[in-house]
């Protein structure tokens, strides 16, 4: 299981574990994980727009925060559910980068099952750290 | 149970953990509630609070609310006090939904003239104001002219056409918290909530058509002066905030206080979410200014939705809003921070006092009151589940322990993953009709989250406040119609 909700380190909000193997694939999990709450059916979420991403952060922690927060900005900001279609996360100037591209569609209510606005990560129990099978993260979404 | 062995009870609904309770306290913790409602608090509450004890410069008691639960930073319920001169401000005090709070409308109309009406009315309400996930509102503006809503807050709305002065009169601090500096916000921020103004959002913000029974007033005389004067009248109340623009003012300034708090103040804190900085450091102030401009969006957001609101009943009865009595009893602010004199040691002092998830509540006399609750003192907004009711109390003098301050809502003690798991949003929307409850939402995942049950008792919560001499109860008002973001 790539993600997990956990009721139990959180009553008001949302909380997740996310992991895999690699980095990418883990921010990709963190991003289902997030949208979810929002769009119970990503399945039925269209790719028809797409978006470039270039996020800086002097840390791991922080670039994946940035990013969770990018796909919130542009639910309220576009409308729009997006999902990481190529993602790339590299070290530039003694920090971390990611580059890729989100894609995704605007709400449709007729078609996306929608559940709970995500209005921001949030600092508790966050964490992004390396395992023997590659990578984890804990999450708590203010919704 | 998780109440921390060293919980002292000091009085009925006082509860106190020491400051040897945890290392870096600076001041005791208090919690109020009965011994029940304490009991069944998260364990989370107890860790956040007395997290909260040992920010510099706290002031007497770091505090929690009956209604008290898990929050990120302070818990959901706390309240702090800081010494502005040598103290701090945290966002996590405040929380992200800047001033999200509750709004109270009257009516002269009775159950018996809108029950017929019901669904027709909780049709176009929902159709009217935009509600759930990246809601977009009816107001068109450009960045520049939001710059100035940010700023002005109900003020704006009162120049546009929005709001009457009397409906200024009756919001806390009028609708507008001075000192509110657009240069202060992102470009990120109005970009994020430029396109809001006017919707309700999702989670558990609503708007709600209720009725107040007579077996239900508490205090004839304190409802009499609130507008409460008909049997059975029908009164709306919404809970909403300051959308995605304060989101994304809280999100920014909790990544700046992150980066300064340790390597340029030298604070170190128990918990990353109560990232702080000084009070009077050039953060600490642009972050006073940013939160103002988001509690300036949160009134103005429920400024134009109550003027849409009035649209609605005026279309549905044919009669003007003030034929139909529909005068706001107040509007308080849940999620802020703000500059207050309270008496300190037998001397009244200026305190930075952050309320997340908790209310104002001033009592008989306090200066800022309108004229109309000089004698009653401020009206308080509680707002319960959307299945059980809520309550409408009004500040005492007593409460000066807390900083004047009480409860905001039931608090949860069902994680939302658990209520979705346990209940279904179509049966529920069925079951509420059949007891007389007619409720519209595009997401049956988000009204699941939302079941009474997933909630404490709003009766045993209210008659906490009461009895910690917080809130007086006036009367309890139970839901007929619903619309859930």
């Amino acid at each position: 299981m790539p993600f997990e909700y956990r009721g139990d380190i959180a009553h008001a909000d949302v909380a997740f574990n996310a992991w895999a193997g690699t980095l990418e694939e883990l921010f990709r999990e963190a991003a289902r994980a997030t949208m979810q709450v929002m769009v119970e059916n990503l399945a039925a979420v269209r790719p028809t727009q797409t978006v470039d991403l270039k996020l800086e952060q002097e840390n791991l922690e922080m670039l994946l925060f940035d990013f969770l927060n990018e796909l919130i900005f542009y639910k309220d900001a576009r409308r729009l559910i997006l999902l990481p279609d190529h993602l790339a996360i590299s070290e530039s100037d003694g920090g971390y980068m990611v580059e890729g591209t989100l894609r995704g569609e605007e709400i449709d209510v007729a078609r996306h099952e929608m559940n709970t606005d995500v209005k921001a990560v949030t600092m508790l129990r966050y964490s992004l750290e390396q395992v023997p099978q590659g990578w984890r993260a804990t999450v708590v979404l203010d919704v | 149970m998780n109440v921390p062995a060293a919980l002292k009870r000091i009085s009925e609904t006082i509860w106190e953990l020491p400051v040897s309770y945890k290392e870096g306290m600076l001041v005791p913790a208090r919690l109020y509630g009965t011994e029940k409602l304490i009991k069944e608090m998260d364990a989370g509450v107890f860790e956040q609070v007395s997290n909260v004890a040992t920010l510099p410069g706290i002031q007497r008691y770091a505090y929690c609310m009956p209604d008290g639960h898990w929050g990120y930073g302070f818990p959901i319920g706390g309240v702090a006090a800081m010494d502005p001169g040598a103290g701090v401000i945290s966002p996590g005090g405040i929380g992200f939904d800047i001033n999200c709070g509750m709004r109270l409308v009257l009516t002269n109309l009775t159950a018996d003239q809108v029950i017929p009406k019901l669904h027709q009315l909780v049709d176009r309400l929902f159709t009217r104001i935009p509600t759930g996930v990246g809601c977009h509102g009816f107001v068109k503006l450009k960045q520049d002219d939001f710059r100035s809503v940010v700023q002005q807050g109900s003020r704006w709305c009162l120049k546009e056409g929005f709001a009457t002065q009397d409906d200024l009169d009756m919001t806390e601090e009028g609708g507008c918290f001075p000192g509110a500096n657009a240069s202060d916000i992102s470009d990120k921020a109005v970009e994020r909530g430029y396109n809001q103004l006017g919707t309700l959002g999702s989670g558990n913000h609503y708007c709600e058509i209720q009725v107040v029974k007579p077996e239900n007033i508490w205090d004839a005389e304190l409802a009499e002066a609130f507008g409460l004067n008909l049997p059975n009248q029908v009164v709306i109340m919404f809970h909403c905030g300051s959308r995605g623009f304060g989101h994304q003012v809280a999100t920014d300034y909790l990544k700046l206080f992150l980066s300064v708090m340790d390597r340029k103040y030298g604070i170190k804190i128990v918990d990353r979410e109560l990232a702080c900085a000084p009070f009077h450091s050039p953060e600490g102030q642009a972050y006073f200014s940013a939160m103002k401009c988001a509690v300036n969006m949160a009134f103005a957001n429920r400024q134009v939705i109550l003027h849409r609101i009035r649209e609605v009943f005026s279309e549905v009865f044919h009669s003007s809003p003030d034929d139909l009595g529909m005068r706001m009893v107040y509007d308080v602010a849940h999620n802020t921070a703000k500059l207050e004199r309270h008496r300190v040691n037998g001397s009244r002092k200026e305190l930075l006092i952050h309320r997340k998830g908790s209310t104002r509540a001033f009592g008989p006399g306090a200066p800022g009151l309108p004229a109309c609750y000089e004698k009653t003192g401020q009206p308080v907004i509680i707002g319960g589940s959307m299945e059980t009711g809520s309550y409408l109390l009004s500040g005492m003098s007593s409460g000066a322990d807390a900083f004047f301050t009480t409860a905001h809502g039931s608090g949860r003690t069902m994680s939302r993953h658990e209520a979705k798991k346990r209940f279904r949003g179509d049966k529920l929307q069925r079951d509420m009709e059949a007891r007389g409850i007619y409720v519209r939402t595009d997401s049956f995942g988000g009204l699941a989250e939302e079941a009474g049950d997933a909630y404490k008792n709003i009766d045993e919560v209210v008659e906490a406040t009461e009895l910690a001499g917080l809130s007086k109860r006036v009367a309890r008002l139970l839901p007929i119609g619903n619309i859930k973001g």
